[in-house]
């Protein structure tokens, strides 16, 4: 198996005396296997953010474990973990530092830390691959600024700067919720596309008309719990809990009004 | 007769050095009791639109010529204190991100009261907290909502109380701009509920601008789809979404993600390329650079033309 | 094409303009007096309490030095106090504010007390029995002193930035591509607050120049060289104030004073072209 999330718990403890806490991610299990599209589906403050966090080895856990490959990923060196699994943000925009003289090459340059030292021209060989492989054309990209780019270029660079290093998994959390439409069926196929080359990606969103179009297995959280879970269409269309229910009753569709708008 | 009638509407943003055409040309009418959604992804000009619509023209924005006539009275033409006042009492505005600029040290009752003393100095304070709740009820929230304050009000109960607040003075017209984007998808389907109920009893009507066509279609009965600070196709909404005209809406159509099992089974299509610089659009048709279609009558600009009754197009593919 | 970019930048802001012209117009006072010097600026040149003349612009002390000459070295040497303790300052500040900002925790809480206490410290009393233990009173010892008294609010405001920055989606990115913590403290944070340092450079320049001032008003100063406050301290001691020798004390005075406020104006300048505010209409 994959990755496998066992009993992960996350405890946020605020206020001095108070000692208000906050279960963020309440005691989730669940697994990811080679080459399939799992998505976290669930509102603002389900969990799903804290969760790919602490699988991304940013946060960490109350308790619980995570086991990449059978090892507890707290066992493997990180530079050894971050080779396998690598992340793509909400706003692209961000994830770029704004320092006025980085260009967007310095972004495409960061991950051969990762990787052991080879030749200048062996990075650059690599850097042009990633972006082809995103349907980038290297000349457009390399030498530019950021604002100089578009949300859906950006993002697309993000995703090159994960395929640098091969991940086994990427996690992506709402990758397409800040750009326009036209662009993120560019963005979705293309991430349907890297599954098809063996890649396993875990899709973090709201949205659940992406999750159903891009996904193999769906996974519905609420208030840090896991609701729902199984092969997306049985999901959407045969939803087992009374939040997913609601869930799917609500979400808008192209071809049809809601019942009571009529 | 036309509750709002846009003819020819251009309105620019000033830069240091050069003008962005945000909108450039814009003509389209709302009937009475309907709900028009305005479609377009970023940078189409939609939500300049919406301010160029109340008449919200500050620096660095110019209104630059075109009628707006608002129950046929032209906005444009009429001295300024009297466009701010229409604004409120005949046609409302809700701004994108309204729901997070309300003034955090206010009550609700209190942001009532100040927009309302703004329009008629001698509404009386008890009326104005009886028609508050009255307004409230409609919107789905009891009066104790007023004497809250912004902070302790979930997203969609903030998005109901501005829906509220805006439809105080009884306007026959309210723009919308994305009110459902920061909103989970439950409230979401509220606040379309509500925009729905507000029409059908007070005979309202509404511009509902987003760039989530699969939202504005549960409440709209016509679309209009903006691309580049023009307006490219408008049509009945089943019409744009099942038979769009025009290239541009052909793409986008097939670019949206949707719960249906045909969209899953068959592949959605971006659309390469991005939209014009709008300080230095291109002549011609603007939407020639990315178009499939795209042949050398595209080097001139299309008009928007009626077609098959009902429909309009900016395209002299379809106009042949 | 620099003339307009240089219009730009001074167009947004009239106090860097300001603060900008008065220091150089300092500096440059400072480079013709020395360069137009004929002896050491401690050298016994003419007679005694002389007012300003034609040949001696600023008259002269009561040891007979043309005070000219005097108030231009001083100038040189007050600005590289300045500079020296600006930097140490500075430096230090940006060390303590960005560990405890990007680190947070313990080490925030233990580096946030020392903090604190240095800054109730009071300054003056502090630099006081500090320089007098020094045997040899130098500009190097002096500028360490000043700067290792004043980083406090430079720590303050960096490691407020730190703390805000640390949670962008940049520093995560950075992180999983296998930076370490002190990686991402000195490429992926520091960088974006240039602007910050420089500013908090300028502040604290300004600050030491007083500092030195005053220090060297009570006798604490260089023992070995001529600063604005070494000449104010003879002129006190040589009760210039009742015998009306006015030369002697307030262009050493005013040229501190307007130094001090020049930065100052630099330092709110620089942030008005770095964070401008958006214009109303």
């Amino acid at each position: 198996m994959l990755l496998k999330v066992e009993n992960l718990i996350k405890i946020y403890e605020s206020g001095f005396l108070r000692r208000k806490q906050i279960k963020a991610v309440d005691n989730i299990s669940f697994t990811v296997k080679d080459g399939e599209i799992v998505s976290l589906v669930g509102e603002s403050g389900s969990g799903k953010t804290t969760t790919m966090k602490m699988i991304l080895r940013l946060i960490k856990p109350t308790s619980g474990t995570i086991l990449f490959n059978e090892r507890d990923i707290y066992t493997i060196p990180k530079k050894e973990y971050w080779r396998s699994v690598q992340a793509i943000f909400q706003d692209p925009f961000s994830s770029f530092n704004p320092t006025p003289f980085y260009k967007v090459d310095r972004i495409l340059k960061l991950p051969f830390k990762l990787l052991d030292k080879m030749p200048k021209s062996e990075m650059e060989k690599r850097i042009k691959e990633s972006l082809i492989n995103v349907g980038l054309n290297p000349s457009d990209i390399l030498g530019k600024y950021p604002h100089e780019l578009s949300g859906g270029q950006m993002q697309r660079i993000l995703i090159a700067r994960c395929l640098i290093v091969g991940p086994k998994i990427v996690l992506a959390d709402e990758p397409t919720s800040m750009i326009d439409a036209s662009t993120r069926a560019i963005v979705l196929n293309l991430l349907r596309k890297l599954k098809d080359n063996g890649m396993s990606i875990i899709f973090v969103t709201h949205d659940v008309s992406q999750a159903f179009y891009i996904s193999d297995r769906m996974l519905v959280m609420y208030r840090g719990q896991i609701v729902d879970e199984g092969p997306v269409e049985e999901v959407v269309y045969n939803p087992k809990h009374e939040y997913t229910k609601r869930l799917m009753k609500d979400v808008p569709k192209l071809y049809e009004r809601f019942e009571d708008l009529k | 007769m036309e509750e709002l009638e846009v003819e020819g509407l251009r309105g620019f943003w000033q830069s240091r050095r050069s003008y962005v055409k945000a909108v450039d040309g814009v003509t389209f009418k709302v009937y009475k009791n309907e709900i028009v959604g305005i479609v377009g992804e970023s940078g189409c000009g939609k939500s300049t639109l919406a301010k160029l619509l109340i008449g919200l023209v500050e620096p660095p924005l110019q209104y630059i010529d075109g009628k707006v006539l608002i129950e046929g009275i032209d906005l444009y033409k009429l001295p300024e204190k009297k466009r701010r006042r229409i604004n409120g009492e005949v046609i409302s505005y809700v701004p994108q991100g309204a729901m997070n600029a309300l003034n955090p040290t206010k009550r609700i009752i209190d942001l009532i009261t100040d927009i309302v003393k703004e329009h008629n100095n001698k509404y009386p304070k008890e009326q104005i907290y009886k028609d508050a709740t009255k307004n409230f009820e409609e919107v789905g929230l009891s009066s104790d909502v007023l004497n809250m304050y912004p902070f302790e009000l979930s997203g969609g109960m903030k998005q109901r109380a501005v829906i509220g607040i805006s439809v105080m003075l009884n306007p026959k017209i309210l723009v919308v701009d994305e009110p459902t984007s920061a909103l989970d998808v439950s409230s979401q389907k509220v606040i379309l509920k509500l925009l729905w109920k507000l029409k059908e009893e007070r005979g309202m009507s509404m511009v509902f601008i987003t760039h989530d066509i699969a939202t504005v279609r549960q409440i709209s009965s016509r679309i209009i789809v903006m691309y580049a600070g023009k307006i490219v196709e408008i049509g009945k909404t089943e019409d744009v979404i099942y038979n769009p005209l025009h290239p541009y809406t052909k793409m986008l159509m097939s670019a949206v993600v949707s719960l249906e099992t045909e969209i899953r089974k068959r592949k959605i299509e971006g659309i390469p390329g991005a939209p014009p610089d709008l300080s230095n659009p291109p002549t011609g048709c603007r939407f020639a650079p990315r178009c499939p279609y795209a042949a050398s009558m595209c080097e001139k600009e299309p008009p928007l033309i009626d077609v098959d009754g009902d429909k309009k197009v900016a395209c002299w593919r379809v106009i042949k | 094409m620099y003339a307009s970019a240089f219009l730009s930048v001074v167009r947004k802001s009239l106090n860097l303009l300001i603060g900008l012209l008065i220091f150089l117009s300092i500096i440059t006072f400072s480079i013709v007096g020395i360069m137009t010097a004929k002896h050491g600026p401690l050298e016994m040149v003419d007679l005694e309490n002389l007012p300003p003349s034609p040949q001696r612009l600023l008259g002269t002390d009561s040891f007979g030095r043309d005070l000219f000459v005097e108030v231009s070295f001083g100038i040189l040497n007050s600005l590289r106090i300045g500079v020296m303790a600006g930097l140490i300052a500075t430096f230090i500040g940006i060390v303590i504010g960005a560990t405890a900002g990007f680190k947070g925790g313990i080490v925030d809480e233990i580096l946030n007390l020392f903090t604190n206490v240095i800054l109730v410290l009071p300054a003056l009393p502090l630099l006081i029995v500090l320089g007098s233990y020094l045997r040899i009173r130098n500009e190097y010892f002096l500028s360490l002193l000043i700067g290792i008294i004043s980083w406090p609010w430079t720590a303050r405001a960096i490691r407020a930035q730190t703390y805000s920055l640390k949670t962008r989606d940049f520093i995560d990115v950075s992180r999983i591509s296998g930076l370490s913590d002190l990686e991402l403290i000195m490429l992926d944070i520091l960088p974006n607050m240039l602007s910050y340092i420089v500013m908090a450079f300028a502040l604290q320049m300004g600050g030491a120049i007083l500092s030195e001032a005053g220090l060297s008003m009570i006798g604490l100063g260089p023992t070995d060289i001529v600063t604005l406050g070494m000449i104010l301290r003879w002129a006190y001691l040589w009760e210039a104030v009742r015998r009306g020798m006015w030369w002697w004390i307030v262009p050493p005075g005013l040229i501190i004073t307007l130094t001090s406020v020049s930065l100052l104006l630099i330092n709110i300048g620089l942030d008005e072209v770095f964070n401008p505010r958006l214009k109303r209409g």
